[in-house]
């Protein structure tokens, strides 16, 4: 084209003088990348040192290149945004890290013939020293594991969820805010911050001195998940009674509907949805318990279909005691094997709960609008 | 008064009525006496252990010469984790809060609810397994580089089974819960503080340094004592990462001990004596956390009350 009179050395207008380019941090962070594989090259590479020193480098140089275009308060700017950034990608990290552990040492386990439907009956170290050793398949599941677990959550779901959705419509409707109200509210945050451990001693106690010592079931566990699971509960179904429009109770009322009737056939059934996912919630968080079921209800080796005798296994302290206490003291891979089998299992019934508690939230909740 | 039909049927209404009320309020009072059992029945079952004379007690020292160096390592194992997981909650929290494409927000939130969700036992393996053996070189390093400090005096531990990997897990583990409860205080945060501040031309740092920091203050402090009674009562992460001992002030060597690690290990086997031993230890635990976490719901409910916020 033509060219102009008076040639323009930067298209820039003095609106945006003074600020670095849309492309900047682009440009930096394939310098940082380039000199980080450059560095690490020389001291010898790995990626999670190259993701590190990239990072390290890309901060740097955004930021002095900010304080030498757009001074330093865009400069703060920059690095604040950089510390930020960087504190969430280093949150992630254990979260990937520990995923991608279980996965890989998992997977073996899991696909071991017999992992979810064997129990540890029998299964004593002369095998494990032959799976190593001779190279015979490791043996031995989770399958106690499993039916513990199931059944001392399902029992202290079902202790739990009557006492915390009653205890939470006696706060909502009954409670009126008053002292006795305001007492519970406080002793249930107070429920909320007992280390599970302290839970589990208390269960202990109290059926060493009720029933007698040493009573270790599988029913005192669901005793000591269900004061760990009751405060979750509480807290859960009084948010979502308190959200409850008003107006709909007023209703009620006004059509000479009793007050229970209008909490059962009106208020609850509204706030259905989010009741059911905070309790699916707690179960979620119960069900990784460790602590409180190691001092309640022993370990066991052997299917035990009676919760309220006897030993008794569950999935987090079949990972635990496989780990310490391995079958085999001489070869412990077998029965580590068998550990990260259980974590995987463990994670995938957590992340299950976690997930189906978001869908019951949406697929009962009620419909609003038209 | 006469009984017609309709004031009969009133009459299984109110009875309804009064059992349905009754029940909720039954179900409250449940939870204030299970709270009470819980002290009371932990305190019955310590007392043995406090009357008991000093040589019989593990260690031969007395009740309080063996809880003594237990405290002392609980705390110290809270601390590695608070000061790791506090500049980095509020970080994520910003992040989400403030930093993160709105859209992008609630996955992001839901993302470290996730390391929430994840059991204790799962991390302790994870920690026991992958980063003890990963860091472990870091702590010969320190050990040669940073020696003179008392905190990494070598030499270090060769399986990195050590305190300060304990405190690193449990910092992942009190994370999710700094994060989350910070990300709703930043989030509360006046709008019309921020655009105040963003109108007179502050940069997004420095409106979040005179707006939101300064109002979120308190809930920040809060949310740090609540991880805190999370991390002091943490019992796996520790069990299954710490290769425990007598107390020392090396933070990269194998030695001390938690409280709940400590229970957990000997309680499944312990009889007698030592069962009253470790219930009064767990006691012990429970009023430490306690008065955490009621400083941390008192600090709450005073900002509540002043910030205007609710």
């Amino acid at each position: 084209m033509s060219s102009t009179l008076t040639p323009v050395r930067s298209k820039r207008s003095a609106l945006t003088k003074g600020q670095l380019p849309a492309f900047a941090p682009y440009v930096v962070l394939a310098a940082a990348l380039i000199i980080g594989a450059a560095i690490l090259a020389l001291i010898g590479f790995n990626t999670f040192g190259w993701g590190i020193v990239s990072a390290l480098l890309f901060a740097v140089g955004l930021v002095s290149w900010s304080a030498m275009v757009e001074g330093s308060r865009k400069a703060k700017d920059k690095l604040a945004t950089c510390l930020v950034v960087g504190s969430f990608l280093i949150a992630l990290l254990p979260l990937i890290s520990v995923i991608w552990t279980v996965l890989v040492n998992g997977l073996p386990g899991l696909i071991a013939p017999g992992f979810l439907t064997n129990s540890m009956n029998g299964v004593t170290g002369v095998y494990d020293n032959k799976a190593v050793e001779e190279g015979a398949p490791v043996i031995g599941g989770i399958y106690h594991a499993l039916i513990g677990t199931i059944q001392m959550t399902v029992l202290a779901t079902i202790i739990s969820v009557p006492v915390g959705l009653l205890t939470a419509i006696y706060l909502v409707e009954y409670g009126n805010d008053g002292r006795l109200a305001r007492a519970i509210t406080f002793f249930v945050d107070v429920m909320t911050g007992i280390p599970s451990i302290v839970a589990g001693l208390f269960a202990a106690a109290f059926f060493f001195a009720v029933v007698g010592p040493g009573t270790k079931t599988g029913a005192v566990a669901a005793v000591a998940l269900s004061v760990l699971m009751i405060p979750v509960v509480v807290r859960s179904s009084e948010e979502m009674l308190k959200i409850v429009p008003n107006e709909l109770r007023e209703a009620a009322y006004a059509l000479g509907v009793r007050k229970w009737r209008t909490i059962v056939k009106v208020v609850i059934p509204t706030a259905i949805s989010g009741i059911a996912s905070g309790v699916t919630l707690a179960i979620a968080r119960v069900i990784g318990e460790t602590a409180p079921i190691l001092v309640t209800a022993g370990f066991a080796t052997s299917i035990n279909n009676n919760v309220f005798g006897g030993w008794m296994a569950s999935l987090p302290t079949f990972i635990y005691t496989q780990i310490l206490n391995p079958t085999s003291p001489a070869n412990p891979d077998p029965s580590s094997q068998r550990a990260w089998g259980a974590a995987l299992v463990l994670i995938i019934l957590v992340m299950i709960l976690n997930l189906g508690a978001r869908l019951i939230a949406r697929i009962f909740a009620p419909k609003t609008g038209r | 008064m006469t009984a017609t039909p309709l004031s009969s049927s009133q009459g299984a209404g109110r009875a309804g009525d009064k059992i349905f009320s009754g029940a909720a309020l039954a179900a409250g009072c449940l939870i204030l006496a299970v709270l009470f059992g819980v002290a009371l029945f932990l305190v019955v079952q310590a007392i043995p252990a406090l009357t008991a004379p000093a040589a019989e007690i593990q260690g031969g020292a007395g009740f309080f010469a063996y809880i003594w160096p237990i405290v002392i390592g609980t705390l110290i194992a809270a601390v590695i984790a608070l000061v790791i997981a506090t500049p980095v909650a509020i970080g994520v929290a910003l992040f989400i809060s403030h930093f993160a494409p709105r859209g992008l927000a609630n996955g992001l939130g839901y993302v470290v609810d996730l390391l929430a969700a994840i059991p204790s036992v799962i991390y302790g393996a994870w920690g026991a397994a992958f980063l003890a053996k990963e860091i472990s070189p870091a702590y010969n390093w320190l050990a040669e580089n940073m020696g003179w400090l008392p905190i990494f005096q070598g030499p270090a531990s060769a399986t990195g089974k050590t305190i300060l990997t304990a405190g690193i897990v449990l910092s992942v583990m009190v994370l999710p819960i700094i994060t989350s409860l910070t990300r709703e205080i930043f989030l509360q945060t006046p709008k019309l503080h921020e655009e105040a501040a963003l109108a007179l031309g502050a940069t997004r740092w420095e409106m979040i340094r005179m707006s939101v920091l300064p109002f979120a203050r308190p809930g920040i402090i809060s949310a740090v004592m609540l991880g805190l009674g999370r991390a002091l009562g943490e019992t796996m992460a520790v069990a299954l990462v710490l290769s425990s001992g007598a107390l020392t002030a090396s933070l990269i060597t194998s030695g001390n001990q938690t409280i709940a690690a400590e229970i957990a290990l000997n309680f499944p086997e312990a009889s007698g004596l030592k069962v009253s031993t470790l219930i009064a230890a767990g006691l012990v635990l429970f009023l430490i956390t306690l008065a955490v976490n009621m400083i941390a719901r008192w600090i709450i409910s005073r900002h509540k009350e002043f910030s205007g916020a609710n």
